[in-house]
């Protein structure tokens, strides 16, 4: 389970959490909407450990993130996947070699028959052929085909939460499809729990168990889609209008 | 808040001071964690020879062009200066002591802080603001092990390796030049290069490398694992390698030779 109690930070004057409360439990996937500049990949960076709250608490597994020493740190981070928002790929890498990285299990890793297949069998659930992207560098794929790359990465090692900073963005209808497709069969098949940041309401609403809605720093609004929908709060029908209109979604 | 060019002098000091602070704070955190990634060497290893072969041959030609022309350089000045009232042979003593002592590394250094300095904080720059190095950490791997180690390990071995062969070049093309200008002979030079020769010299070239090595390398990964602010901040971090390095280097030479000569 991931847990996050009044969790505020700031960068410099800015205010980018203001108390965030907000709890994700094993096996669900949960969307975190909300307009740009909200920190929402912030949140998510807090949850893996990149970024520190200046106060308040990240849990993951009743471990408290921002207090785990650097081989628990690493322990943690090795059963969590991350899906960078424009792929992170290693650029001095192939894609093989980028891939062969998300396989946190060292003895995995090192195996070199079963990463094959495992990096092979990855590539080919974003939707990808292996045998022609494996050797390619990531200068030579497309942004969207990084991106694919970059999922391909964070699930690898079989992670029991994967944490998701808009992979869909950028992506054509097919591929968003496919990602959506692929973030709800991890879920559902593996029991991956998921958090996915996105701008996409319609694959969040497709995908998502829960939705949450981050403005001004803060969560205002978390439910299922039904009841995200049915909300009378302002901020939260002011984001679906301004972005899709209501009426589309009920339709 | 207050914006820097709002501030008066004493503000911008206390600012400034506040700045230094932190980077010395954050620089030996940065060191601490270079060395915890020391032990695991599997992972450096393979990256550190490719970075190794990336310093020494490819600098290996502007080394010994820079060298050899500052070996020259120094013989002709030579040249011009005597009088006929000192030996001849002195001349070899001249441009041996000055080549070992001090343009030799000192060279090596400043041309290796515009030639790899600039480079490791270009390339660890971008995969910062290119968040390469967050997908590394998330990954639970170390960037230190991967990224840093490689890089400083490098420049610790091939920086005096290039040292002894700028020394080589510059006293080769010192020697050459000098009996363009002056009746010197093979013996007079041979004779002035070893008269007043001490293995020590060899010994406090080589360590003043080593030390121009840490300098470059570790401020160059500092800097590009520090850059924000996208391609702006990659520019800012490679012309801050570039000069906190390069004035380093000079400072260095200054309390090395004080500390190693001047006992």
């Amino acid at each position: 389970m991931i847990e996050l109690r009044d969790v505020h930070k700031r960068f410099g004057s800015l205010v980018v959490l203001d108390g965030v409360n907000f709890e994700v439990r094993d096996g669900e996937t949960v969307a975190l909407l909300g307009p740009s500049g909200t920190g929402k990949s912030v949140t998510l960076k807090h949850i893996i450990g990149l970024i520190h709250p200046d106060s308040g608490q990240v849990l993951v597994d009743g471990k408290d993130v921002s207090k785990l020493r650097r081989q628990q740190l690493a322990d943690l981070r090795s059963t969590i996947g991350y899906v960078f928002q424009n792929g992170a790929l290693f650029d001095s890498m192939s894609v093989f070699e980028n891939v062969r990285l998300g396989l946190t299990d060292e003895r995995q890793f090192n195996d070199l028959p079963f990463a094959r297949d495992r990096i092979a069998e990855c590539i080919r659930l974003v939707n990808m052929d292996p045998a022609v992207v494996s050797d390619k560098y990531p200068a030579e794929l497309s942004g969207g085909m990084r991106k694919r790359i970059g999922i391909a990465r964070a699930i690898a090692g079989r992670p029991k939460y994967v944490l998701y900073d808009e992979p869909t963005s950028g992506l054509d209808p097919v591929n968003s499809d496919i990602i959506d497709g692929l973030v709800k069969r991890l879920a559902d098949e593996l029991g991956v729990t998921g958090i996915m940041v996105t701008h996409d309401v319609r694959g969040a609403f497709r995908t998502a168990n829960r939705v949450a809605l981050l403005s001004a720093g803060r969560i205002v609004m978390q439910g299922t889609p039904q009841e995200f929908l049915e909300s009378t709060d302002e901020k939260v029908k002011e984001f679906l209008e301004r972005d899709f209109g209501t009426t589309s979604f009920a339709a | 808040m207050a914006n820097a060019t709002t501030l008066d002098p004493r503000q911008r000091l206390g600012r400034a001071l506040l700045d230094g602070t932190s980077h010395v704070g954050r620089l030996a955190y940065f060191v601490v964690e270079m060395f915890r990634g020391l032990p695991e060497v599997r992972i450096w290893w393979p990256r550190m020879m490719v970075e190794a072969w990336n310093i020494g041959v490819g600098s290996l030609f502007i080394v010994l062009l820079i060298s050899g022309f500052a070996g020259a350089v120094t013989a002709l000045q030579t040249g011009y200066q005597f009088t006929g009232s000192i030996p001849l042979y002195v001349v070899g003593t001249l441009v041996t002591s000055s080549i070992i002592l001090e343009l030799g590394p000192v060279l090596t250094a400043l041309i290796l802080a515009g030639r790899i300095g600039a480079r490791y904080a270009a390339e660890l720059g971008t995969m910062r603001v290119t968040e390469q190095i967050d997908a590394l950490e998330s990954l639970g791997r170390s960037p230190a092990s991967h990224l840093v180690v490689p890089r400083v390990v490098a420049g610790f071995i091939m920086m005096p390796a290039l040292t002894v062969m700028a020394n080589a070049a510059g006293i080769a093309a010192g020697w050459i030049s000098v009996k363009m200008v002056l009746p010197v002979t093979d013996a007079d030079f041979l004779y002035g290069a070893q008269s007043y020769w001490r293995p020590w010299d060899a010994w406090y070239s080589l360590i003043k490398s080593f030390f121009f090595a840490g300098s470059i390398t570790i401020i160059a990964c500092y800097m590009g694992f520090n850059t924000q602010q996208g391609a702006e901040g990659v520019g800012k971090s490679t012309t801050g390698a570039v000069v906190t390095s390069s004035i380093l280097i000079l400072l260095l030479d200054v309390v090395l030779t004080r500390l190693l000569l001047n006992q």
